[in-house]
């Protein structure tokens, strides 16, 4: 893991070369480093923490979405990197409106985002582009809605237990 | 052919999903191949003149998502010329349940049953991922003897899924007598999980800040018991596999994928191995005690399915190696954190201590709570690395709760592993890969 | 010619035979032999008068046709190879060597609806399956039957979600649902010995038949406006009446209405 001092080296690194609005912000909790991006330049800062010179990351561990419903850009993109050489993992992280979200898609540089893009665009909306192939993966084709987002209602049952039966006699028939 | 197949995926629109379904459809159920075909065909340049001629007539197979050798509900949606598959595209989702969505609704307690029927053959690393995410947030310390537990009770896990998979696998290769042998084996190791939890699967027995309750009295025996005897077994199965030339002749050199592209992938677990990468998180970042135990990593050489199947019998021997050295070094000792915060006291305080019983009823009633932030924290499956992402927001149920799992990312894999070779390999393949379609859909 | 119940030995859960066969077992060695001899005689044409009643008497089961072919059918149901989830591992294993469903019959898993008489639902039904699974069903040839194995194909189970339709009931007749999450493989042969009860004509009444229950804890029996008015001693009695006469002890019930079949007795079933 980059350590604290580390992470802010990388956001250094990241604003020398993409610009001072490139990096959010970064934050370093329960010794895992997250440095947050800006979403025009995701692709690029990905593109760049992979082929490093020294250290780099070149291993997409893991690409997931997450609804942060009360704050304010609500969707969020997290990208798991990896060296494998150091063991040493760092989260690059997107927030994204939710009215039409839009991203560009990393397949190019990481062929192993392909199903967990289209995983996030099933389950929350946010629409890759340069994605080749993106489809609702999970749900049915025809499915309207994003169920992860948090006003999605769970949906499901009422389950009715023995003493809802007065209100509705004879139900078990 | 109605309409074009979206280059860039759907436009921005106010409705991303506002292509016509029958066009979707088409959009699925044509290869590229085929349009290809088809587009020459609509303008006119005779067939001999293109580069695929009459006799490489490609046909579209459908396999699954009811078919016996994918597993479960897989569905592959394979272009084949001749017996040639020339593209093959796994369509899933047929069992997709929706954890994570109910886990957001569950308090940290009760999000442990449902995130084990997640990936349903290796239900102690779902349940063991998340609860080490869980204690990285609330930051506490595990007790000696429960992650002994935790390792122990996690390799017979890998043994059983193992054994699952050896069976089924050697099932679907027409060794049939296979079959009987692993669930034999299988049915010890789950003997082994009623006798320390009640239940033969979906166990619920590691808990966050330890585990459930402690092993009972003559668990350590028969645990021995069964891990000196599994290595016969294994040679075992190793002799009736091993010189059977069919076997041999449908595993050494089908299915390879090069080191590289596997790493592109995203590939992790006994699939990277077999190409010779000691990629394991069990020697690469020990978690819960791993570097006490002195154990092997085994590697392939050329990533071939016979690679694999070696790969994974020797990882058989090794966990069987763990769990007696842990099963010998077990100490005495609590076998769950005594943060009242975080575990019920134990029965008798509740008597005696007043501070217990409202610790106890807080627990009971409301949950964990653990504070605000996000982990990613990832483990050693019998598939690859299992990571498990929860972002906490502070109350007592999680903001969100997300499984890296390795069988829905070493599927993409399949294509490269299989185009241009038999579609009887195709099966074989698939079996060597080790899906578990619960944790590809969850 | 022997009965089926006697090559297959004491009858068990597994083996009942229908009421009807009501033959008396050979108890020793020595009356075996003799029956045997008898027989042997018989087929030499040596038997006459009241011996060869008694041959017929012993050796021969008079039945309709319809009950011996679903006497026949329900020891040989066929299930599908069909497995969803975690349940299907259970499912797997009751083939296993521990478990040997061979012995009731059902070992035989076939690969094609064609083939099959019985779908083993084993596991979540999610939203997009079900269409598929309704296919599968509707291939397969009638008689067919359908077992709900585990909580998820029961009722949703843990998962009352978006995903996960809310029991398999909702589009298909399910006929015996195995509770569990997942059941025990001990608990699919249950089940199974069920379906095999119902298919033979004596469908093992649900509980509220056998112990004439009516509402529930909060809704005791009797109280009024209770949804039957129903007398339980009379009900025990009149059931009682009709298996002590003699025209229920064949296990067809009156007019052929199960509702009407007697109370099994004691170490029956
Ligand atoms: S009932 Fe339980 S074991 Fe069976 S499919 Fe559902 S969750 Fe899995």
């Amino acid at each position: 893991m980059p350590d604290a001092v580390g992470l802010e080296l990388i956001a250094g690194e990241l604003r020398a070369e993409f610009g001072d609005d490139a990096v959010v912000g970064t934050s370093y909790h329960r010794e895992q480093a997250c440095v947050q991006v800006d979403p025009s330049k995701v692709i690029r800062v990905l593109g760049h923490l992979r082929a490093r010179a020294e250290h780099p990351y070149p291993f997409l561990a893991s690409l997931h979405g997450c609804d942060y419903l009360p704050e304010a850009p609500r969707l969020g993109i997290h990208y798991e990197l990896l060296n494998m050489r150091t063991v040493d993992r760092l989260r690059v992280k997107v927030r994204l409106d939710v009215d039409y979200p839009q991203i560009e898609s990393c397949v190019e540089l990481f062929p192993s985002a392909e199903f967990q893009e289209r995983e996030v665009f099933d389950m929350f909306g946010v629409v890759f582009t340069g994605h080749p192939d993106l489809r609702r993966i999970l749900m049915p084709e025809d499915y309207e809605g994003y169920p992860q987002r948090r006003d999605f209602p769970l949906g499901g049952e009422l389950v009715i237990f023995t003493h809802n039966e007065p209100a509705s006699p004879g139900w078990y028939r | 052919m109605s309409g074009e197949r979206p280059v860039d995926g759907p436009t921005l629109t106010n409705d991303p999903l506002g292509v016509g379904y029958r066009e979707r459809e088409e959009s699925i159920t044509l290869t590229p191949l085929e349009r290809q075909i088809a587009e020459q065909r609509g303008t006119g340049v005779s067939q001999a003149d293109t580069a695929l001629a009459p006799e490489t007539e490609l046909l579209t197979l459908n396999i699954g998502p009811h078919h016996p050798a994918t597993h479960g509900v897989l569905r592959l949606l394979t272009t084949l010329e001749g017996e040639v598959v020339r593209e093959v595209k796994p369509l899933v989702g047929y069992v997709h349940t929706g954890i994570e969505k109910n886990c957001e609704d569950k308090s940290y307690w009760k999000v442990i049953p449902l995130i084990e029927r997640m990936d349903y053959a290796g239900y102690y690393f779902n349940a063991l991922a998340y609860c080490m995410a869980v204690e990285k947030l609330l930051g506490i310390e595990v007790p000696k003897r429960a992650q002994y537990l935790r390792v122990i009770h996690t390799e017979l896990c890998r043994i059983h899924s193992h054994m699952l998979w050896l069976g089924t696998s050697a099932l679907d290769l027409g060794a049939i007598s296979m079959f009987w042998y692993c669930f034999r084996e299988r049915d010890n190791v789950l003997d082994l999980f009623e006798m320390s939890s009640g239940q033969r699967m979906h166990t619920r027995y590691i808990q966050i800040g330890g585990v459930a309750e402690d092993v009972p009295p003559g668990f350590v025996e028969k645990a021995l018991w069964f891990v000196r005897q599994m290595p016969s077994r294994v040679d075992q199965f190793a002799d009736l596999l091993d010189n059977n030339e069919i076997f041999l002749q449908r595993m050494r050199g089908v299915g390879v994928c090069s080191q590289e592209r596997l790493l592109e992938l995203g590939v992790t677990g006994p699939l990277l191995r077999a190409t010779g990468n000691p990629w394991d998180l069990r020697k690469a970042a020990p978690y819960s005690s791993y570097d006490d135990f002195d154990f092997q990593v085994p590697v392939g050489t050329t990533g071939d399915n016979y690679d694999r199947y070696r790969v994974r019998l020797a990882e058989l021997y090794e966990s069987c190696k763990i769990i007696e050295q842990a099963l010998e070094g077990l100490t005495e000792g609590p076998w769950i954190t005594d943060d009242r915060k975080v575990a019920l006291p134990p029965r008798h305080e509740l008597a005696t201590s007043m501070e217990a019983l409202i610790h106890h009823f807080k627990l009971v009633t409301e949950g964990i709570r653990v504070p605000a932030g996000e982990v990613y924290l990832p483990i050693e499956s019998p598939r690859g690395e299992l990571g498990c992402f929860v972002v906490s927001d502070g109350s007592s149920k999680p903001a969100r709760v997300h499984m890296r799992e390795p069988s829905f990312i070493n599927l993409q894999a399949l294509s490269d592993m299989v185009e241009g070779e038999y579609i009887a390999d195709l099966i074989a393949t698939l079996a060597m890969l080790d899906p578990i379609l619960g944790g590809i859909d969850r | 010619m022997n009965t089926p119940s006697e090559q297959s030995g004491q009858p068990g859960p597994g083996n009942t035979l229908p009421n009807a066969f009501h033959v008396t077992q050979p108890r020793t060695p020595e009356e075996f032999r003799a029956r045997q001899l008898r027989a042997r005689d018989m087929l030499r044409g040596d038997l006459e008068g009241a011996d060869l009643e008694k041959f017929v008497e012993e050796a021969v089961v008079t039945t309709t046709l319809e009950r011996a072919l679903n006497w026949a059918r329900s020891q040989t149901v066929f299930p599908m190879t069909f497995g969803l989830a975690c349940c299907a591992l259970e499912m797997m294993s009751i083939v296993s060597a521990r478990y040997d469903v061979a012995r009731f019959g059902s070992e035989a898993f076939r690969a094609s609806p064609r083939q099959a008489d019985l779908i083993i639902l084993s596991g979540r039904v999610s939203i997009k399956m079900a269409p598929v699974i309704r296919r599968i069903y509707d291939q397969m040839l009638e008689p067919k039957w359908v077992i709900a194995m585990g909580a998820c194909s029961s009722s949703g189970g843990v998962f009352s979600n978006y995903a996960v339709v809310q029991g398999a009931d909702k589009f298909l007749p399910v006929d015996v649902h195995v509770p569990g999450c997942p059941p025990r493989p001990e608990a699919l042969i249950h089940g199974i010995i069920k379906l095999q009860h119902k298919i033979k004509g004596r469908p093992d009444l649900g509980w509220r038949e056998r112990y004439a229950a009516d509402g529930s804890e909060e809704w005791p029996y009797g109280r009024a406006g209770a949804p039957h008015d129903v007398n339980l001693e009379q009900l025990i009695a009149e059931r009682r009446a009709l298996g002590s006469n003699g025209s229920g002890s064949n296990g067809l019930g009156v007019n052929g209405d199960a509702r009407n079949l007697p109370l099994p007795e004691a170490g029956d079933a």
